[in-house]
């Protein structure tokens, strides 16, 4: 897919996020604008994840283990087709809803892990990515970590299994925005140097823009040809990407816009793709 | 005869992976202690090491089961329910997910590793997690059966298993119901019914026999077959339990739960105090924390004498 398509997907599920937490007046923006132009890449190129397997496990697999950026993970799934824009913009975090606040695998389709505690989300894309090797099946596993969540041990428990067992069918994304709830994440507990980190646990790094189309395909390419390593792929991100008023701010971490941020932020998202 | 219930899970195990391959074995570098290793001698390619990382392993083992397996993942019932509760509950709880936590060494028949390792509340954890079955089976044979029975199943399942030998309370030939209070000795005295799970099983039983009271063994504490449990406690005027946990959440608290809400009736119990246990032979432990059939005998002597 070109580069200018990636971007209207991109765009238009980033109109979806906005929508989703101002209805609901809740919900996590800022992460999950930041993450928004990985999962177009992931979704709309790098996986086999069409609307005849995605009921299935017989297909690359994601794993949302920065559960709060629900949002992204949703609008992506919806911009592929598999959910309804008006269910979804209307249910989220809504009573009698599936749209969980953080995604729940049993109510959505695509969804293919629960999470939302951060940390365990990793160790369960290992442990998808393991059972493909038990059984010698050629799907991947992707991952999306956060760079405040690498903060949990719990990750490096998960990433010294990945490369025990060898995983290069496991590739873990870092959507490094800089941002966590208290701040800035060098000034709350600073994971630095992530990159040296991963090498050390036994990765193959890829350092990468996380908004540039180009850089992600050759990352996400190059992560495919390493054999006997997990691969990790640090993004470098911006909170908030595409709302002019939310970008690198962290109080829109977890917070919704009013209606006049709302239109505001829906005129930012706007474009001119189209 | 006498067998560790965590030897009668391994060697059960050991013989389910042989022709079930969808089964995956993990454990937390407590192999030779869980007796998961019997997996590992048999069928190596179906046992995986997470190493000292049980919250990971939890982690690791709901990413298998959402791949279609069935995991067994086991350590010390005092790193499962208690270090990786929260990966238990959130990552196999919660999405229900078909992983088995057989978790050894609980309660305070650890004996010499002491307190830190005497889990005396992981039945009260595991019983409050919605979704998770909660089995604390009492001799080998029971341990059998629910290994058995949980392999079939596709949901979460939590297994209280000791590191020491218990006394068999059933045979090779026994019917046992994992879900119905198991009558071992039915007696003319109806005023006091012993309701037992566990190693303590074993001792209520010799009590049941010497008092010539009812005793039954409690298998799965949850979910229990409520319907028959109070049609058993119903011929009966008073309840005393009988579990190696804390008086706190455990069976003590389950049944009167029930009992509560249906016929309330005097329960009393014997089980842990509101304490941490200590280092020691596990018979010392176990006797100075009054989990003994002299204990059993005491309490039910004074239910006897007080009503």
């Amino acid at each position: 897919m070109n580069n200018q398509k990636l971007a209207i997907h991109a765009l238009n599920q980033r109109r979806t996020i906005v929508e989703m937490v101002h209805a609901a007046a809740s919900g996590h923006p800022g992460g999950s604008l930041s993450a928004t132009d990985i999962l177009a890449m992931l979704y709309f190129e790098v996986m086999d994840i069409t609307a005849d397997n995605v009921k299935t496990i017989d297909r690359d697999r994601f794993v949302l283990s920065k559960g709060h950026a629900s949002p992204a993970l949703y609008a992506v799934l919806c911009e592929k087709g598999f959910l309804d824009h008006d269910q979804l913009v209307n249910g989220f975090r809504q009573i009698d809803t599936d749209f969980q606040g953080h995604p729940n695998m049993n109510e959505v389709d695509g969804v293919d892990m629960s999470t939302g505690s951060l940390g365990q989300g990793l160790s369960a894309a290992v442990g998808m990515a393991l059972a493909n090797k038990i059984d010698h099946k050629p799907y991947r596993v992707y991952a999306l970590i956060g760079d405040g969540e690498s903060e949990e041990g719990q990750i490096w428990e998960a990433a010294m299994a990945a490369a025990h067992y060898q995983l290069d069918n496991l590739c873990v994304i870092v959507d490094y925005n800089h941002l966590q709830i208290d701040g800035n994440v060098d000034e709350v507990i600073g994971p630095s140097p992530l990159d040296a980190k991963f090498k050390a646990f036994g990765f193959h790094v890829e350092t990468v823009d996380g908004h540039d189309f180009d850089q992600l395909r050759a990352a996400f390419h190059q992560a495919r040809l390493i054999k006997h390593q997990p691969t990790a792929i640090i993004a470098k991100t911006t909170k908030g990407k595409g709302v002019s008023f939310m970008e690198d701010n962290p109080s829109w971490h977890g917070s919704a816009p009013n209606d006049e941020q709302f239109e505001i932020a829906m005129r930012d998202l706007e474009g001119n793709h189209e | 005869m006498s067998k560790e219930t965590r030897t009668a899970y391994g060697e059960t195990l050991a013989k389910l992976v042989k022709t079930n391959k969808d089964i995956i074995v993990l454990d937390a570098d407590l192999s030779s202690a869980t007796k998961t290793n019997l997996v590992k001698k048999v069928e190596p390619e179906q046992h995986y090491n997470c190493g000292i990382a049980e919250g990971n392993m939890m982690g690791i083992a709901a990413g298998l089961a959402a791949s279609g397996k069935t995991v067994f993942a086991s350590t010390f019932a005092m790193f499962a329910a208690g270090r990786a509760f929260e990966q238990i509950r959130n990552s196999i709880a919660y999405p229900k997910l078909n992983v088995k936590i057989c978790a050894t060494h609980a309660g305070l028949s650890v004996g010499e590793d002491g307190a830190s390792h005497q889990a005396v509340e992981d039945i009260a954890l595991m019983r409050s997690v919605p979704n998770m079955q909660v089995f604390v089976p009492s001799d080998q044979y029971a341990t059998a059966k629910v290994i058995e029975y949980v392999a079939t199943t596709k949901e979460p399942s939590y297994v209280r298993l000791g590191r020491s030998k218990v006394e068999d309370i059933y045979g090779p030939d026994s019917s046992i119901d994992l879900f119905k209070p198991n009558i071992l000795h039915h007696g003319s005295n109806h005023k006091v019914l012993l309701l037992s799970t566990g190693l303590m099983s074993a001792m209520a039983l010799e009590v049941a026999k010497k008092m010539d009271l009812t005793m039954a063994d409690m298998i799965c504490i949850k979910p229990w077959d409520a319907l028959a449990l109070t049609q058993l406690i119903q011929d009966y005027d008073m309840i005393v339990t009988c579990e190696e946990h804390s008086r706190i959440g455990g069976l003590y608290s389950a049944i009167c739960e029930l009992v509560c809400a249906t016929a309330p009736k005097p329960v009393n119990c014997v089980a842990i105090n509101d304490t941490f246990g200590e280092s020691g032979k596990a018979k010392d432990v176990l006797n100075k924390y009054g989990l003994t059939q002299q204990h059993i005998e005491h309490v039910v002597t004074y239910m006897l004498d007080q009503h």
